[in-house]
């Protein structure tokens, strides 16, 4: 072509042809010339906007992506087998490991599955309490995704700011279980061990400057012009084609569907509290970007009205055959000694069945289906995992797009390979 | 309840002796289906103007080693406008000869049977892409299954530190 | 006052060479940004700013390995994902070190099965073992400073 050789010193040999005769030249630059030149690219395990190690196979002509595959399992971890060989209380520890973003979720879908199988209802103080971590849960979750998700699209100062309050939030967590975390606090029966007296306060002081932080993250976001071009109209999804494959939470409601489990089939006393479910109807980006930040004005109302009604009494049920008696009865009563130790050689038995819990996790609908046979350990469990069916639509919404858009639609699914990948 | 009701009655009306067994435990309804009637059953269920099971949960498989027949797949539907979950059961007894695939009825369907084959080597008839999705595409068996060992290395204490030591892989440099 | 004493007239300085070479890698080691599982989370809490590892020079994450020196391994490694530790480690040009963060990576952690390798020290020789499950950001600037003080004794006669 005439121009790539031209010398770009002399300035009037460049200026030689005229618009007209340069646009007839090079013509749109977009005719495939030959259709088989696509360019095969892996968006390899180590990649810095996977968010994981997520294994992308894609297909590129150009920049636009004409195919793209997901390769996981680079984080198989066996979580399902592994339970099998263990307690009920002892698998309780895998499962955090699963969703590491939001491990009290993954928790209670667990723990409220098992509490089917034994047919026992906790005690009110403990439901008000997993209902207060569940949501800072779903806040510290939804921080981290907008702090990823906002590196990814260029945008540091966010990630930040985000990690900021996620410590303050992973404080409360040390303060209540002990670890930041893996916290494996929501246990069969209740609860491992009543609140310290510190954590109420602290959480009313999280949701008195929270909101001031919030508005940080939108006045860096909200009116950005280059935020609000890579995900406007970038990676939509209809209602019907989110529902066919399968994809559920905020990815599900960006695009017009309210469906929110907390609200239609209510667990751990959910019915009690008043909040709405933040839907918008685009599918795109953004949509999905607006429905978790508004989520954390819900997460907030649900915590202030738990934090109101938060009743006193005791966190475990009376069972002692489901929940260890406390350490000070160990040394007054044989009956005590002789539960510990047939919960902590053996564990507690299960009546034979299988069940289906589902709860929404900040990704979507988290689900445990276990079965029993009767003995202490379980003897099937899966996990109908959020992220792994989301990732499913990935080349329903990526098709046709650019490569850059790509890496938005990524973060605004929000997966988590631990939870694609058990 | 009366929807529970009107499944069933819906599901013998149109596809005849589908159900084997009928089982309802904690407030959840399983039906037991034939593995031959399981597609007409689903495509049913999803396109009923009653019924409108148009969410598929979850498919996932069960290995039942003493009893036969030895495998189980279970599907968890639910109805977005009816707000109703459902579970079909499937007794599979060779698992290279599974149920048919559901992917003409919910897309979704594929990825989930393949993690099912992968994991517990169930078949399902029609779905070509059935391949390793989380373990290398070298490995043989499927973990999942019950004479499938948890695969654990021995711990090293300090009585058999050597023994255990020799056997441990270590880098070349 | 402190170093122009030792300058004299003509402004020059000795110094042994392994010192000053050792001191000049520890303080400006940049990680590969190589986050698996769980322990990613807290290593991206590291970086954050409440536990600033910019302080250690070690801000910059590269994502290409030929550019980085120090593989901060951490969370599980899987069967599949070993093959391309190794060869992530293979990319690093010398010196390179490797920090094994968390159980998963020191020792295979909670999960003894079939699916994930016990200890990174089967596929890549580790400098630093950091323990936890995920180890506290705290934890991690320990051995990473831990790191540095091994590589500040280095020898001469052992550079590759």
């Amino acid at each position: 072509m005439t121009l790539a050789t031209q010398p770009t010193s002399s300035s009037d040999t460049i200026q030689e042809l005229t618009v007209e005769e340069l646009r007839a030249k090079v013509g749109t630059g977009m005719e495939i010339e030959d259709a088989e030149e696509h360019l095969l690219l892996s968006m390899g395990p180590q990649h810095p906007s996977t968010h994981g190690v997520l294994r992308l196979l894609l297909e590129l002509d150009g920049e636009t992506v004409i195919n793209v595959a997901p390769d996981i399992g680079f984080l198989h971890t066996g979580v399902e087998k592994t339970m099998e060989s263990k307690t009920y209380t002892k698998a309780l520890v895998l499962t955090d490991r699963m969703d590491y973003l939001s491990p009290m979720s993954n928790n209670l879908g667990y723990i409220m599955a098992i509490e089917k199988l034994l047919d026992v209802e906790v005690t009110p103080r403990a439901q008000v309490i997993r209902v207060i971590l569940s949501e800072l849960a779903r806040i510290s979750s939804h921080l981290v995704w907008l702090g990823t998700h906002a590196l990814d699209l260029a945008a540091m100062t966010v990630f930040l700011y985000c990690f900021r309050e996620r410590e303050y939030i992973l404080d409360l967590f040390e303060m209540v279980a002990g670890q930041r975390m893996m916290v494996s606090y929501f246990r069969p029966g209740g609860l491992w061990r009543d609140l310290p007296e510190e954590f109420v306060p602290a959480v009313r002081h999280f949701l008195d400057f929270f909101p001031g932080k919030i508005a940080d993250y939108e006045a860096l976001l909200k009116k950005n012009p280059i935020f609000l071009r890579r995900t406007k109209g970038v990676g939509v999804i209809s209602a019907e084609d989110a529902i066919a494959w399968g994809v559920t939470g905020p990815s599900l409601r960006g695009s017009g569907l309210e469906w929110d489990i907390r609200k239609t089939q209510p667990y751990a006393g959910y019915e009690q509290y008043d909040f709405d479910v933040p839907t918008r109807t685009e599918g795109d980006v953004y949509a999905r970007y607006r429905c978790r930040v508004d989520e954390f004005w819900q997460s907030m109302r649900i915590i202030e009205q738990a934090l109101d009604k938060l009743p006193d009494g005791p966190i475990n049920i009376d069972n002692p055959k489901i929940v260890p008696p406390s350490r000070s009865q160990l040394g007054q009563s044989m009956e005590a000694v002789i539960h510990h130790f047939k919960l902590w050689t053996e564990g507690f038995s299960v009546p034979e069945g299988y069940v289906y819990h589902s709860v929404e996790s900040p990704r979507g609908e988290f689900a445990c289906y276990l079965r029993s046979d009767g003995s202490p350990k379980p003897a099937r469990v899966h996990f109908r995992t959020p992220s792994f069916v989301n990732l499913a639509s990935l080349p329903n919404m990526a098709k046709g797009g650019f490569l850059a858009d790509l890496v938005a639609i990524i973060g605004s699914i929000d997966i988590v390979l631990g939870d694609i990948d058990r | 309840m009366e929807r529970d009701q009107l499944v069933v009655d819906k599901v013998n009306e149109a596809v005849r002796d589908a159900i084997e067994e009928i089982k309802d435990f904690r407030g959840e309804r399983t039906l037991y289906i034939k593995p031959n009637r399981i597609k007409k059953v689903c495509q049913l269920l999803r396109d009923e103007e009653a019924l409108q099971y148009n969410f598929l949960s979850d498919i996932s498989a069960d290995d039942l080693l003493p009893e036969f027949p030895r495998f189980a797949v279970n599907y968890h539907l639910y109805s977005i406008p009816f707000n109703h979950r459902l579970r079909l059961r499937v007794r599979i007894e060779d698992p290279d000869k599974g149920p048919a695939t559901m992917a003409g009825v919910w897309p979704i369907a594929t990825w989930l049977e393949t993690e099912v084959w992968d994991l517990m080597g169930v078949r399902f008839k029609g779905n070509k892409g059935l391949r390793r999705l989380f373990l290398p595409e070298d490995w043989q068996g499927h973990p999942l299954r019950k004479d499938y060992p948890l695969g654990y290395e021995e711990v090293q204490f300090t009585f058999n530190w050597e023994e255990i030591g020799s056997r441990k892989p270590q880098p070349k440099d | 006052m402190g170093i122009e004493q030792k300058l004299g007239d003509m402004g020059v300085v000795t110094y042994r060479l392994e010192d000053l070479v050792n001191w000049g890698r520890s303080n400006a080691m940049w990680p590969i940004l190589f986050g698996l599982a769980c322990c990613a989370i807290e290593m991206m809490s590291a970086q954050a700013a409440h536990y600033d590892l910019s302080r250690f020079g070690m801000e910059l994450n590269r994502p290409s390995p030929r550019q980085s020196d120090l593989m901060i391994v951490s969370g599980r490694v899987s069967r599949k994902m070993a093959p391309v530790v190794r060869r992530l480690y293979g990319q690093m040009p010398a010196p390179k070190w490797v920090i094994a963060m968390g159980d998963c990576a020191s020792c295979g952690g909670v999960f003894n099965n079939y699916a994930i390798v016990q200890g990174i020290d089967e596929i890549v020789p580790v400098d630093v073992y950091v323990a936890g499950c995920p180890p506290r950001p705290e934890a991690l600037i320990d051995g990473i400073m831990s790191l540095h003080e091994k590589v500040r004794g280095e020898k001469l006669k052992d550079w590759a």
